[in-house]
């Protein structure tokens, strides 16, 4: 057996443990990769014949790559023939058929970070015969932001119902052929989330926050693309605070951002995908490329990110400054507990004139984790007085853990600044025992020491979104001090 | 019953035994004043009694409100009224001084059956006290002594001493560092906080802090052992004399003298 069925097989048994069953076959196609499957995934989506095309000049591409090493992370090679990849989305009698199945451990994180007891049936998969209210609270918003001209819905609607919107943005900001992980996702992307905001309209909500509970399973292969045209304004909320039933292992998503002239873009993610446990079995790789293109002048792309979960994070989300006068910020926490291994960070490139961008990166290594921040800023020739001020700042709990900064800075005109800052500090006992002689407990001291730490990107999510964000790194901390 | 008895009580770290058998009883509302040169054990004591885990008890018994304190953990130390003033506060950035404190405080207040506050009425207590150590109030939206000036860390120590209104206060070396003015400002803060439910623990190398907050009682601390006790007079005697008229040698020969 080789090592990577191996891991598949400790996570599926992890899953088994949990109570859930994986029979997944029926519904699925054949394991592996091939011109077959992608045609295969094509027709099912009733796509159109540009889409096809599409898929496959990515397909042809991925086969000429290599999967990159450079990253700062370790596993197992992973099988791309033992893969499934397409299968309908999981018949609801394949869950559990109530909490009580459900492994309690699971329950005991969902009641610590607060989840209502509804919204818990659904992350764990239970299938919930009666549709209960906040899909009707789903259909009311989409409803209103309709009458807007907003278009928010899953990435295979919108190829049903705007494949012209869909067709003139889709690669235009990740290529097909960006990298490996791009191509394989161009080629076998299940479903994802499309958005388009209309000329000069303020979407008045956070998309998501409403309609995360009942999103469909969409896969390890997700797509995201979103459009601000002039003057429009979007928050985008991603991702789900809870740890999240998932069977698949590998997963490799693409997001891309659009924003025109005077257009803002602001994306937040609060990623939690199984982590591996304790001994570093098992645990999601998450693979992804997010980059947002400042096409408008005085446009802006904002990225926030709280990541605790996957064993493996690989995952730079960037901006491409072109208007003049555009903004791109990153904000990121990174948190690696355990044997979790993150590879994270960003890429400004500055093109147009006095383009500003802001780079705020906080990474918490805890156990035996490996926390790398990689970024790259690059200003252009064309990019006249543009500025950039980075920041990154570690975070050490305990004496096995790693963290590691990579900052990349390219500079090719003399009218740019550059800043960049950096640290690296532990926890200390000292600071532990400072709150104990409070009264404050161990655990809720290194919670409020990280806390801290992480302040000036939390300050950058929207209100409830920092909230359970903040308990999520007391939850994920748990045990790795004293 | 007295509030706290240390019965000749031993302490190490690392190989090297600090406190050499140390017993001491102190009784609600008393101030008990514990003089020595550098290294006679003086702030071992105080992080011992206090719980730090950097030392380890060899031997002895410490009993608070009749109860073995050595068995408690830190948090549950302070909890039960037991406040440390560190010689040297801890930053911890990003943390605003108010959250802490409020963090501090219902951690206290749960442990002993009060309800915890909000942020309102938190806000109105703390405000008072500030007044009483004539505190700026930005102080408290700063991050926890990030920043502050080291005659500032002193005075937000008494603060938060105001704030969690221990039994039983420890004060390590809380006029290291300070001018005459921050001096009398934190003895004037102690001074206010005195009373017959909350005894006192004052650590210091200079006779100087006596002048201001007067203790009951003076211990004369030196290798691990207390060598002298006796009343206010004793750390008079001390600045006539100076360690070495008790025949203590004593590297900072200038007692008081500063």
């Amino acid at each position: 057996m080789s090592e990577s069925t191996q891991t598949i097989e400790t996570f599926a048994n992890q899953e088994y443990k949990w109570g859930f069953v994986t029979d997944i076959e029926a519904d699925a196609i054949p394991r592996g990769l091939s011109e077959d499957v992608v045609r295969l995934i094509s027709a099912k989506k009733h796509e159109p014949e540009w889409l096809l095309e599409w898929r496959l000049k990515a397909y042809r591409h991925w086969l000429t790559m290599k999967e990159p090493t450079w990253a700062n992370v370790h596993y197992p090679p992973i099988d791309y023939q033992d893969i499934i990849y397409y299968s309908s989305p999981k018949a609801k009698k394949d869950g559990p058929k109530s909490l009580e199945e459900v492994d309690p451990e699971l329950l005991k994180t969902y009641a610590k970070l607060g989840i209502p007891l509804k919204e818990q049936e659904l992350l764990a998969g239970v299938a919930v015969d009666a549709v209960f209210d906040s899909v009707s609270v789903a259909t009311t918003f989409k409803a209103k932001l309709n009458a807007m001209g907003i278009i928010f819905g899953s990435f295979s609607e919108a190829v049903q119902e705007h494949p012209d919107l869909v067709r003139q943005y889709l690669g235009s900001v990740v290529p097909t052929s960006d990298n490996f992980f791009a191509a394989l996702n161009s080629a076998v992307f299940s479903d994802g989330s499309f958005c388009y905001v209309p000329k000069g309209v303020r979407c008045p909500m956070e998309l998501s926050t409403y309609f995360r509970i009942n999103a469909k399973d969409t896969g390890q292969f997700e797509r995201t693309l979103i459009v601000a045209d002039e003057g429009a304004y979007v928050s985008y909320l991603e991702g789900c605070t809870a740890p999240m039933r998932d069977t698949n292992q590998l997963h490799a998503a693409v997001v891309e951002l659009v924003a025109l002239d005077n257009a803002q873009i602001k994306y937040s993610t609060v990623q939690n995908w199984y982590p591996g446990d304790k001994e570093g079995k098992g645990g999601i790789y998450n693979f992804v490329t997010k980059r947002g293109a400042c096409r408008g002048v005085n446009s802006k792309i904002s990225w926030t990110q709280v990541e605790t979960g996957s064993a493996i994070t690989w995952k730079y989300p960037s901006c491409l400054l072109i208007g003049d006068n555009s903004v791109g910020e990153f904000y990121s926490v990174a948190l690696t507990n355990n044997y979790q291994q993150a590879d994270t960070g960003t890429k400004m490139i500055h093109i147009g004139k006095n383009t500003t961008s802001t780079i705020v990166s906080k990474g918490i290594s805890a156990g035996h984790g490996q926390n790398t921040y990689r970024g790259g800023v690059k200003i252009l020739k064309s990019a006249a007085g543009a500025r950039n001020y980075s920041q990154c700042d570690s975070m050490l709990l305990g004496d096995k853990c790693g963290a590691h900064t990579f900052p990349y800075l390219e500079v090719k005109n003399t009218s740019s600044q550059v800043e960049h800052e950096a640290s690296t500090s532990k926890i200390g006992e000292d600071q532990i025992f400072y709150c104990r002689q409070r009264g404050i407990s161990t655990e809720d001291a290194v919670s409020m020491i990280v806390h801290g730490f992480c302040k000036e990107v939390f300050r950058e999510l929207p209100m409830e979104f920092a909230v359970e964000a903040q308990k999520l790194l007391g939850v994920s901390l748990e045990g790795s001090v004293g | 019953m007295s509030l706290l008895e240390i019965k000749d009580l031993h302490a190490t770290v690392g190989d090297r035994e600090i406190l050499k058998g140390i017993s001491l009883t102190v009784d609600a509302g008393e101030v008990h004043a514990i003089m020595g040169p550098n290294g006679s054990g003086k702030s071992t004591l105080a992080q011992v009694l206090a719980g730090r885990e950097l030392y380890a008890v060899t031997g002895g018994q410490v009993l608070y409100q009749g109860q073995d304190l050595l068995a408690m953990s830190p948090e549950d130390r302070a909890r039960a009224g037991i406040f440390l003033a560190f010689q040297y506060p801890v930053e911890i950035p990003g943390v605003s001084n108010m959250y802490f404190l409020k963090a501090a405080l219902n951690a206290i207040r749960k442990q002993q059956g009060m309800e915890e506050l909000d942020a309102f009425d938190f806000l109105n207590m703390v405000r008072e006290k500030m007044t009483l150590l004539d505190m700026d109030q930005a102080l408290l939206n700063r991050p926890v002594n990030t920043g502050f000036s080291g005659g500032e860390k002193k005075r937000n120590e008494i603060f938060q001493m105001a704030v969690l209104e221990p039994k039983l206060a420890i004060l390590d070396e809380t006029d290291s560092g300070l001018d005459i003015d921050a001096l009398k400002l934190v003895a004037h803060g102690v001074n206010a906080l005195r009373g017959p439910e909350r005894s006192m623990i004052v650590v210091t190398h200079y006779q100087r802090l006596l002048n201001y907050i007067v203790p009951d009682y003076v211990h004369v601390l030196a290798e691990g052992r207390i060598v002298k006790s006796g009343g206010k007079e004793l750390a008079l005697e001390l600045e006539e004399s100076g360690y070495a008229g008790l025949g203590i040698a004593d590297e900072e020969e200038a007692v008081g003298k500063v």
